[in-house]
């Protein structure tokens, strides 16, 4: 009699914790692989901010976070592909674009014994992407790298597996400097790719690159900086030859910081200028207009407000762009959008 | 000795020796797959690893705590679940099957058993995640009891059967009922068999990745929640050894290798348990 | 008082009958363990009949051409399953075409040749093989089969026999036969474990009539003991077979992630069980998610099929006993 009343004591303390445990508020989200190393940072430090709100943020990939969103199992989504007008008509409650920050997409490669950064024309990118240019000697390459004594390798090609807003950005831009990409493949998170093998997210994709000898992939800039992998300059629509990095980045925002719409879904690929680098975008946050769950709204508002603001001091150290100044203001006015 | 003989005489030496070769090889694998582990793994164990939580990508340091947590989770609701109803089924088979319900109930259990466990993960994903709306321990733990169910079922079964029908006789002879019997004098027979059964199903599905990939998710904080994505060692391992930071492949070795001393532990316990005879000797 | 009589009237037979019967300990004990084993039944039937409605989308629009079709792109809303059928059985095939022969080779040597201390020493050791979990031997193959086959085994193969077209293409480690290697070792502790089982079965009779009659001891193994066993043996490669086509995660790990069809092995492609992992949560529209649980259905009815024949040999065997095939 006493052990069981003991046993039962320690059942109804076990409870009691695991429900006080739980006044913390659990938010779950899901999406892009392309900021997941800042988002990672943010949701960290916002723990610190404020620390009765836990925010899950699984990488799955923008693909998995629009329809993980869809359906409803999270809480709210990241995509780096705003979504379409047939997206958005799924949801009952409307959802908001919430762009984060700006980030470049870098072709990444593992040649061993070339140190120098390459140059990489649009024409190059496709061809390699689309199996006509088959080896790193191709007079392609060879032709803007003339002080490089590129291999006889055939190219390993890699590209995503799964539905990636990366691979939106990287297709958005091929399709608008190669009519032949444009017509063969088109741009979307998930393409028919004529060559090449998959990677599981961003993750995987460097994963593959960095192991892989005479490889190549297109990845978020961080994951070729954390990895200290080898990217190449590329050149833009002014003929400049550029590598990401902030002030390119930022440049090819300006014209939309500018002219901003008001769902803030903008593509900035191929950006005019002479500053600007080809493959940069926005990534956003997609956040359901109304919030049912009083402390997630409480926590989701707080969390927005915070990262328009202080989140954007993590931005630079991990080689993402801030948000221009007039995008920031436009979205403190969405925010009170959300019910 | 005639040519002819000589050459058969060589070949048969050779052939012979060639299957010692094979035989060599195919045990040579287990240690070789344990030296790479621990020589890898081994000088990522520490006390970071149990304790801390994985840090955001990139960052160097934190360990897995939550992902342990979350397993231990998982595979208790499987446990729970799974055990008593594959213990009670077996018993059935084994003590009460008549003809054809019972061919049936085997036919589907070892169906069930050969079931590849993505395709279970399909399953459970239908019909936990889905209505529940969220990744979870309980769709993880389904799936996983649905695996054990079968396991168990059929090796209690086995080892009931392996009970001489002398023992029952006795029981009935003196007078007791045929479920007194089960319980009191089949049951602890055989138990030693039964408890191996149950520890090799528990250690088959603690490492199982594909079913939860889907069904629990994933989480990088500690989760003591039944209701919430959960981080488990399996899924952890697998995010970890296909990303590019250095930091996380050796972690993916040190979970990789305390995953698999704990299975290998397990087997290697049940295994000599029972060795050590079932409790009545036919 | 007719009501009165109407309500203390008998119940109906059938339920007095029940009611005595539940009194009696051993009938509720064979329900419970009844009702636990119905279980067994009710999830089994569950999952097959889950399995066909949620794939119902690509089986009215695509019928058997989801089989036929390899097109597979989900931006499209085109499915077609045959890339991943076609890597799934290649890769299989390959693990076969090394674990049997090793497989077989051990087998014998355990149940011949070693004396029997050593026997059940690496029995016991080589079982302990298929324990070891899939993604564990996933992240060797990632680590360690990878650049091996990249840096050494490939490139070996390609210099002499690259005119081959299975031997053709770029070589990045990852693909068909880096899968079917890992598969290979994931499969060999079934083949011998259970042909060691049917070859130990094999009655002494047999090996001494050969010896008896001047056969060397290998001829008498291969030529007297194998094929007694052989239904066992068969058994085995089919289980074997039944576990490579369902294996997910170490396939995953290195198969490369390429929806289509290559003839090369050092290519890279995809089963079924490793498209199911890698976009099942995040396959955007009904569509693409009710194609990827018909491919989990093809993958169900594929091993269902060889388990059964798997079983049907091993069953053939025990039952034969001493009788001659």
């Amino acid at each position: 009699m006493k052990r069981t009343s003991l046993w039962l004591g320690a059942l109804g303390a076990l409870a009691i914790l695991l429900t006080v445990a739980e006044a913390k508020v659990l938010i779950n989200a899901a999406g892009a692989t392309f900021p997941y190393p800042i988002y990672g940072k943010w949701f960290d430090e916002f723990t610190k901010v404020d620390p009765d709100a836990q925010i899950n943020y699984q990488s799955i990939g923008s693909g998995g976070g629009i329809r993980q969103f869809t359906e409803g199992t999270v809480d709210f989504g990241a995509s780096d592909m705003p979504m379409t007008d047939e997206q958005i008509g799924k949801f009952k409650v409307h959802p908001l674009h919430f762009p984060t920050v700006l980030g470049g997409v870098v072709p990444t490669y593992n040649i061993p014994g070339v140190t120098q950064d390459l140059k990489f024309t649009p024409a190059a990118l496709a061809g390699i992407y689309l199996g006509k240019t088959k080896k790193w000697n191709d007079p392609e390459l060879t032709k803007v790298n003339p002080g490089v004594k590129l291999p006889d390798n055939e190219i390993v090609v890699v590209h995503r597996s799964d539905g990636s807003g990366t691979s939106f950005v990287f297709t958005d831009y091929l399709s608008k400097v190669s009519p032949e990409w444009k017509s063969k493949v088109g741009s979307s998170t998930s393409v028919s790719w004529p060559v090449g093998l998959g990677g599981k997210g961003n993750e995987g994709v460097s994963g593959i690159v960095k192991q892989t000898p005479y490889s190549i992939g297109y990845v978020e800039l961080i994951y070729a900086l954390q990895n200290k992998m080898a990217y190449g300059f590329l050149r833009n629509a002014a003929g400049a030859y550029l590598k990401a990095d902030l002030n390119s980045v930022t440049d090819a925002a300006a014209g939309a910081a500018k002219n901003m719409p008001a769902d803030f879904r903008v593509s900035i690929t191929n950006a005019p200028g002479k500053g600007a680098y080809p493959i940069s975008t926005f990534t956003w946050l997609l956040i359901p207009s109304k919030i049912d769950d009083a402390g997630k709204k409480k926590a989701i508002v707080s969390f927005l407000h915070w990262m328009m603001t202080d989140g954007q001091k993590y931005t630079a150290s991990l080689g993402y762009a801030p948000l221009p100044k007039a995008v920031v203001v436009k979205e403190e006015k969405q925010i009170a959008l959300i019910q | 000795m005639t040519l002819r003989n000589r050459w058969r005489k060589s070949l048969s030496y050779v052939m012979l020796s060639l299957t010692g070769v094979c035989a060599v090889v195919a045990v040579s694998m287990l240690f070789l797959l344990l030296g790479y582990l621990i020589y890898n793994g081994w000088r990522s164990i520490d006390w970071d690893f149990f304790t801390k939580l994985p840090k955001s990508p990139g960052e160097a340091g934190g360990g897995m705590a939550n992902a342990i947590v979350g397993s231990v989770e998982i595979i208790l609701l499987a446990t729970i679940a799974g055990l008593p109803v594959g213990f009670m089924a077996g018993i059935y088979l084994s003590e009460f099957g008549g003809k054809t319900f019972a061919f049936l109930v085997r036919y589907m259990a070892d169906l069930l058993n050969g079931v590849p466990s993505i395709v279970i993960g399909i399953f459970a994903y239908a019909v936990v995640v889905v209505p529940m709306h969220v990744n979870s321990p309980v769709a993880g733990g389904f799936a996983l009891a649905l695996m054990l169910i079968p396991i168990t079922a059929r090796s209690t079964e086995q080892f009931m059967n392996s009970v001489p029908q002398t023992l029952r006789e006795g029981a009935l002879a003196l007078g007791a009922s045929k479920w007194k019997t089960i319980a009191t004098v089949v049951v602890p027979a055989a138990y030693r068999g039964i408890a191996t059964g149950m520890i090799l199903g528990v250690a088959r599905i603690a490492g199982e990745t594909a079913p939860l990939l889907f069904t629990s998710g994933s989480s990088s904080y500690m989760n003591t929640s039944f209701t919430q994505p959960t981080a488990s060692l399996p899924v952890m391992i697998f995010y970890r050894a296909t990303a590019p930071w250095d930091d996380w492949h050796r972690q993916a070795w040190a979970a990789g290798m305390v995953l698999l001393f704990l299975v290998l532990f397990a087997n290697v316990a049940a295994r000599l348990i029972l060795s050590r005879g079932i409790a009545v000797q036919k | 008082m007719a009501t009165s009589a109407a309500v203390n009237a008998p119940p109906p037979a059938g339920a007095q009958a029940l009611f005595r019967r539940l009194r009696n300990g051993d009938e509720v004990a064979r329900l419970i363990t009844l009702a636990f084993a119905s279980s067994i039944l009710l999830a089994t039937v569950g999952l097959i009949y889950q399995l066909w409605s949620t794939s119902a989308l690509p089986r009215h629009k695509f019928g058997f051409g989801f089989l036929t079709s390899s097109m597979w792109n989900p931006v499209s809303g085109q499915f077609g399953a045959l890339p991943f059928i076609y890597g799934t059985v290649i890769t299989s095939v390959i693990a076969l075409l090394i674990a049997v022969p090793l497989g077989l080779g051990a087998a014998i040597f355990l149940s011949e040749l070693a004396p029997a201390r050593i026997s059940s020493t690496f029995t016991f050791f080589i079982e302990l093989l298929a324990a070891v979990p899939s993604v564990i031997y996933g992240v060797l193959a990632i680590f360690t089969l990878v650049p091996l086959m990249r840096d050494y085994v490939e490139p070996a193969l390609k210099k002499p026999l690259g005119f081959l077209p299975i031997f053709s293409g770029p070589i990045s480690g990852f693909g068909y036969l880096t899968a079917g290697l890992i598969l290979a070792i994931m499969t060999l502790p079934f083949i011998i474990s259970i042909s060691r089982e049917a070859l130990l079965e094999v009655p002494a009779e047999q090996r001494e009539a050969a010896l008896a009659l001047g056969a060397t001891h290998w001829e008498s193994t291969w030529q007297a003991v194998v094929p007694y066993a052989r239904l066992g043996i068969f058994g085995s490669i089919f289980l074997g077979l039944a576990r490579a086509l369902g294996e997910t995660m170490a396939v995953t790990m290195v198969i490369g992630n390429d929806p289509s069809i290559h003839a090369s092995l050092f290519s890279t492609g995809y089963t079924i069980a490793a498209e199911i992992a890698n976009d099942f949560s995040e396959a955007t529209g009904d569509l693409f998610l009710q194609s990827l649980v018909a491919l989990g259905l093809v993958l169900f009815l594929l091993t269902i099929v060889i388990n059964a024949m798997a079983r049907l040999l091993i069953i053939a065997t025990t039952r034969r006993g001493s009788a001659h095939p």
